[in-house]
């Protein structure tokens, strides 16, 4: 386990590993996506009262829940950076960053696309869009911190604090925010036991999810390629790679 | 000379920079007069009728509070890291974390407190009825404890850094929005006559987590800073 833990935190053994990574995740992704739209655009059944409008859930709800998932991952690596000073952990929080508030992003505008037509309004200050609202602002705050400092490894070890105080505060913004009334409807998935969506909206809706997910891995290949690229960029191994082919 | 104990060495950085402020008493108005400043601006900008003041008057009071506690924690660590005598702390061998809970105690003793004291009267200017003083009071009594603290972290992990203050507002804003949230409210609901038990347990919840985790963080974002 420590020796597998060793090997992984070498930049070369890491740089290779996501480079032989990459595609696994990447192909099945973009599979799952296909297959998810597919059943999403056109095999789901209509919405009763929603009519097509609600089909842009299969988009919204995987990247709401990538956008907290990923700022989770972020604070975990930052933390195990932290902590057991692995340069690696603290490369992919760093990769994490911007793919995490892009997924927010894409939270905000597909939910405003959502909300037009349904509720009459581009924005609504409902407690949902506000604390993706808020997630957003930790993103860019984190992202500001991590690009004021010129030295590498003080802009991990500082953005990894910050990340850590986030997350820790994630649960109060959420909570507080809840404190006002609700427009938006109440989770329909995650009550596995009688889940309030029909099975054939369902499915295309954890296909697309999961889609994500794997997407989200075969972009994090590349990008923490990309972060080791940048930090070893004097290192001796690399030019043997550069050289090699 | 024996080394102090751990209560003897809050009553020293306390005791210092008490001693800090009055001799720079201006430093600990101007975030004050700032305060009454934006105050102002609401009235001018939105409408003077105090109807109308009234309704948004809580909400008014809170931001206002926030921009002023962020405009004063520019001055909390950057002039004992500039002069080196944060360095001889991180050196000292004294909990670091213990000793910077006691400067962003005093912080909050001159950036905080003031504030609350002169809350009934900006309350006032903004239509507050004199019955929601005391929550009011109470609400930011508590609240900007929260924010200094949160603010403390921030200061910590932006000093290093030229032109730092944009970024700490950047950092910390987010971070202290449920304090606004359930300040703004608890005066809320006392204009309305509603309890104001559950907003002020909740203020009062986090100042608790954050007085016995903040610590944490901030001694450890002021070694990464200070070092090098």
């Amino acid at each position: 386990m420590w020796l597998w833990f060793h090997k992984l935190s070498s930049p070369p053994h890491a740089y290779r590993t996501a480079g032989r990574l990459r595609p696994w995740f990447f192909w099945p992704a973009i599979l799952l996506l296909l297959i998810g739209t597919y059943g999403g655009l056109v095999l789901a059944p209509e919405d009763y009262q929603q009519k097509d409008a609600f089909r842009i859930l299969y988009v919204h709800v995987p990247s709401a829940s990538m956008s907290l998932m990923v700022y989770v991952a972020l604070a975990v690596a930052a933390a195990i950076g932290l902590i057991w000073r692995m340069k690696l952990a603290h490369a992919f929080a760093a990769a994490c960053a911007p793919v995490g508030a892009w997924f927010t992003v894409l939270t905000l505008v597909t939910g405003s696309i959502y909300g037009k037509p349904m509720w009459g309004t581009w924005w609504e200050w409902d407690p949902r869009l506000t604390s993706e609202l808020i997630l957003l602002f930790l993103y860019l705050g984190y992202m500001a911190l991590r690009a004021s400092f010129d030295d590498t490894q003080r802009a991990d070890r500082a953005s990894a604090i910050l990340a850590i105080v986030g997350v820790v505060n994630v649960p109060i913004v959420k909570y507080s925010v809840v404190w006002w009334n609700s427009l938006h409807q109440g989770p329909s998935i995650s009550k596995l036991a009688a889940p309030s969506i029909d099975p054939s909206m369902l499915w295309p809706l954890l296909v697309m999810m999961l889609g994500f997910v794997l997407y989200f891995a075969a972009v994090m290949c590349d990008r923490i390629r990309g972060e080791i690229l940048r930090r070893e960029r004097n290192a001796s191994w690399l030019s043997e790679i550069a050289v090699g082919t | 000379m024996t080394a102090p104990g751990l209560l003897g060495l809050v009553r020293l950085v306390i005791a210092r920079d008490l001693k800090l402020a009055v001799r720079h008493w201006d430093q600990v108005v101007q975030p004050l007069i700032f305060f009454v400043i934006v105050t102002t601006l609401f009235p001018l900008a939105i409408s003077p009728a105090l109807d109308e003041l009234r309704k948004i008057g809580p909400g008014i009071v809170w931001v206002a509070a926030m921009l002023a506690s962020l405009l004063a924690l520019e001055s909390l660590f950057r002039p004992d890291v500039e002069d080196g005598t944060m360095e001889q702390w991180t050196l000292s061998g004294q909990p670091l974390s213990i000793m910077l809970l006691a400067k962003t105690f005093t912080h909050w003793l001159l950036a905080g407190l003031p504030l609350v004291a002169i809350s009934p009267l900006v309350g006032t200017a903004l239509g507050l009825p004199s019955s929601v003083w005391p929550v009011l009071a109470i609400s930011l009594a508590l609240g900007t404890g929260s924010l200094s603290i949160l603010g403390a972290i921030g200061a910590a992990l932006t000093v290093a850094v030229r032109r730092g203050s944009v970024l700490l507002a950047l950092l910390v804003l987010p971070l202290e929005m449920p304090v606004l949230i359930f300040g703004a409210r608890a005066v809320d609901l006392a204009m309305h006559g509603e309890s104001v038990a559950g907003p002020l347990n909740l203020l009062a919840a986090m100042l608790l987590l954050f007085v016995s985790l903040g610590p944490i963080a901030m001694a450890a974002a002021m070694r990464i800073s200070v070092e090098s």
